[in-house]
């Protein structure tokens, strides 16, 4: 089994000055020929499907292959559709890193969105300029959606009640209740009365992040926004004391706490931080895509995002291509659809098959006879290990 | 698991029932204090039987409320003594329990007073609970199932709608959605469909033995997307939205019992079997070889193997029965409860079975306790959002009572469950020693 915290002497998700050694033997095209190789068996057997419902699946995969990077437009739509992802991917794979599985980024996403959209109206933002007023839209994503992750890391610390449950059910808290601010015209409370469907007053053009390509969903600056943030969670993975103590828990929490590591206090860090990286993404999305919030925009995001952080292996740099290529199948499927006829459901089916031969890599290994490669030191976190009990 | 912090088992501390006991105290106190004095003077009434002969039960609801709120002080006085002097602890624990039971009835009338309506039909709001609760129960056996073999499976809410789909669409290939053959025919595809998905679930999590909730995010990820692919491709193009669903039964005598005889005997199949299936689950797993052998693979599998039970043989069992079971829990929501399928129509019922189960810690007719207080939390949903409850000018939204459910979920799985250990060997692959 390849892990998802990497064998030590590895360099941790290959940092640039170290990537000719990547290439360097092919047992370290490892981590990138498995996903590839799942990638295509994948395909191979939405292929099958396809046949099934009586389409020619050649036909349908070039016309998603031209939605997805067709024109300079289509690449910077999939590019702007991807963004998000990788936030949120970023925040499942931290948590990840710690044995800790945040089912709950898309209600921390919303819950970030909602208070930046909610803060972004206020007045005293429009006298602000560009350089003030962005950051405060973001940071108050960064704190809603901490707060939103606050909440179940602090559960699962004092009362040990499992994160997978609790996450799951604020999901659903925080969908019914943005539903209901956003909806609501008696009380009125974040509801735009002067739009005819129900969404929340634009941001002023001070808050709106700058956009570089003008696509649908356009391009803007909260993508560059994200790959920083993937270098942070990196540094702070491998670079920082606090980071070895994240990874510590995440491969054994019993030596970590004999090691000295107050366990308690890495969960409740950790799920903060996961959500705060993903209120930063829906902040962003805010902010840089639409420019208000209207009801039911996330939907999918936090279970796409843990199929990306998975398929990345839950490591920083992995997650970027793997966000783009989730985010650019999304994008693309209309334009199958409109030319085939196929649903664009095709797309998600594919997608959780590659996220089942990742994680299944036997299957992938059997097919395409990939030799195992030889790890040891951290073990890969189970977090079925700890269900229902505290660590 | 080192040895230290081997987990014990053992039920609520003191420490712990001192604050829920302290919790209820200030209920108590807000209920008398300023619930009370604030509620009009008007008579609510429970009715019992639908007309034209109801049988009602009407009082005052201050009187009602002002008694429950003095039992929640008494519960807190109760919390201190008991800290003082240990023999008063089992006194502690017994009107802790009443007192949490007393939240229903408090909500009920609490609602009713602060509503336009006179009154409730109480059987039917049981009923209804009930009913509500059939796929929670069954979800949470099918979890049982699995996770006393100690297979952890969060990809119900997946088997729960691939059978809910892949049910509603054979049942619109062969039949057209009508018929009652074909439609007994699609419930079985239906449980088939969830025995299937098992037998992928113990493939790869046991034979792969890949993390066991990663397997259950792919099921349910795949679940999605091919029901979502089904309706899209073969139910639509159809133009069959609906189809007939399975008709009540009544049980012969039983449903002449007057008051309840009409309504809880006269109901339909799968909800009968979902008594059938747990009570069947509570026999074999606790007293046949076979249940003792599933349990001793969640508990202890190097051991059992050692006296010679095929831990992978009995794991695959055991999550596949699971399978079957979320099969049949899918079947009825796509051909009981509504005669149609619309993407993810289990909308994390799955999820709120594994609540329920954890609730229930791991045991068959605690989990379906658990399973029907999250049908009753989602009946008195449904029912206050008819009754329309209004606190001052503020009329309670929808939104809110639908939340009910899921706040009710992390209350339970975080503060009166505590710390309910799962079987030992949950969630861990099996490895035979060569």
């Amino acid at each position: 089994m390849t892990t998802l915290a990497e064998a030590p002497g590895t360099p941790a998700g290959p940092p640039p000055d170290r990537l000719p050694r990547i290439v360097r033997s092919y047992f370290d095209l490892q981590p990138v020929l498995v996903p590839v190789c799942a990638i295509l068996l994948a395909l191979a057997v939405g292929a099958v499907i396809i046949l099934l419902v009586g389409e020619n699946p050649l036909t349908a995969y070039w016309a998603l292959l031209r939605g997805m990077f067709g024109s300079w437009d289509r690449v910077a739509a999939s590019l702007g559709r991807s963004t998000p992802f990788i936030g949120a991917a970023l925040a499942v794979a931290f948590a990840f890193r710690a044995g800790l599985f945040n089912i709950g980024v898309e209600g921390q996403l919303l819950v970030g969105a909602t208070i930046a959209a909610w803060i972004g109206t206020w007045g005293i933002v429009d006298d602000m300029p560009g350089p003030v007023a962005i950051p405060f839209v973001l940071v108050a994503g960064i704190v809603g959606g901490g707060l939103y992750g606050f909440i179940p890391g602090a559960l699962k610390a004092r009362t040990g009640a499992h994160e997978v449950i609790t996450t799951i059910m604020l999901n659903s808290i925080a969908v019914l209740f943005v539903r209901w601010m956003v909806n609501s015209q008696d009380p009125l409370i974040l509801r735009d009365p002067s739009a005819s469907v129900p969404r929340t007053a634009s941001l002023p053009d001070a808050a709106r992040l700058p956009e570089f390509v003008d696509s649908q969903p356009p391009l803007h600056l909260s993508f560059l926004i994200m790959v920083g943030l993937c270098v942070f969670v990196w540094f702070v993975l491998q670079r920082t004391a606090r980071g070895f103590e994240i990874r510590m828990v995440g491969a054994n929490p019993h030596a970590a706490r004999y090691a000295g590591v107050s366990v308690n206090v890495v969960i409740v860090l950790v799920m903060t931080m996961s959500g705060a990286f993903a209120g930063l993404a829906g902040a962003g999305e805010i902010s840089g895509t639409s420019g208000y919030l209207s009801p039911g925009v996330f939907v999918a995001v936090g279970f796409d995002s843990i199929a990306i952080a998975l398929l990345a292996r839950a490591n920083p740099f992995a997650i970027i291509p793997a966000a783009i290529l989730w985010g650019s199948m999304l994008a693309g499927a209309p334009l199958m659809q409109q030319e085939t006829g196929l649903s664009i459901d095709i797309v998600r089916i594919v997608q959780a098959l590659v996220l089942l031969f990742v994680a299944a890599d036997v299957i992938v290994r059997t097919v395409f006879r990939i030799r195992r490669r030889v790890v040891g030191g951290f073990e890969e976190p189970r977090f079925g290990a700890e269900w229902g009990a505290t660590a | 698991m080192s040895v230290a912090t081997l987990p014990v088992r053992r039920g609520l501390r003191l420490g712990r029932l001192q604050t829920i006991g302290v919790l209820f105290g200030v209920l108590g106190v807000v209920l008398v204090g300023y619930v009370a004095p604030n509620i009009e003077p008007t008579d609510k009434a429970f009715t019992f039987e639908p007309p034209p002969e109801p049988l009602t039960f009407s009082f005052d609801p201050r009187t009602v409320i002002v008694a429950i709120g003095i039992f929640f002080l008494i519960t807190a006085v109760l919390s201190f003594v008991a800290q003082r002097d240990e023999r008063w602890e089992p006194y502690l624990r017994g009107a802790l329990i009443v007192s949490t039971i007393l939240l229903a009835p408090l909500v009920v009338v609490l609602s009713l007073a602060l509503s336009e309506a006179v009154d409730t039909n109480i059987v039917q709001l049981v009923v209804e609970s009930l009913r509500l609760g059939t796929p929670i129960a069954l979800g949470a056996m099918a979890g049982l199932w699995c996770e006393r073999s100690g297979v952890v499976n969060i990809g119900i809410e997946g088997m729960m709608l691939a059978a809910a789909g892949i049910g509603f669409t054979a049942y619109v290939v062969l039949g057209d959605a009508q018929g009652t053959g074909w439609l007994w025919i699609s419930i079985v595809v239906a449980v088939l469909t969830g025995g299937l998905i098992g037998a992928l679930h113990a493939l790869v999590s046991v034979s792969f033995r890949v993390d066991q909730i990663i397997s259950g995010v792919v099921i349910n990820l795949l679940a999605l997307g091919v029901t979502s692919f089904l309706r899209s491709q073969v139910i639509v193009p159809r133009g069959i939205s609906t189809g007939t669903s399975t008709s009540e039964i009544s049980v012969p005598l039983l449903s002449d019992i007057p008051v309840i005889g009409e309504q809880l005997f006269k109901n339909k199949p799968i909800f009968f079997l979902m008594f059938v299936i747990v009570a069947a689950s509570w026999f074999v797993l606790f007293k046949t070889p076979w249940g003792l052998r599933v349990r001793s693979c969640g508990e202890n599998p190097h051991a059992a193997e050692t006296l010679g039970v095929d831990v992978i043989r009995i794991r695959y069992q055991a999550v596949i029965l699971g399978g079957l079971i979320a099969g049949l829990a899918g079947a009825w929501f796509s051909m009981e409860s509504q005669g149609g399928f619309q993407d993810n129509m289990t909308a994390g019922t799955g999820f709120i079975a594994l609540a329920a189960l954890i609730f229930g810690r791991w045991r068959p007719w605690s989990a379906f306790a658990g399973a029907m207080l999250f049908g009753f939390t989602r009946a008195l949903g449904t029912r206050l959002q008819i009754l329309d409850v209004t606190v001052g000018d503020f009329s309670i939204p929808s939104e809110f009572w639908q939340a009910l459910p899921y706040v009710v979920t992390i209350i339970v799985v975080a503060g009166v469950v505590g710390r309910a250990i799962p079987p030992a060997a949950d969630g861990q692959p099996y490895e035979r020693p060569r």
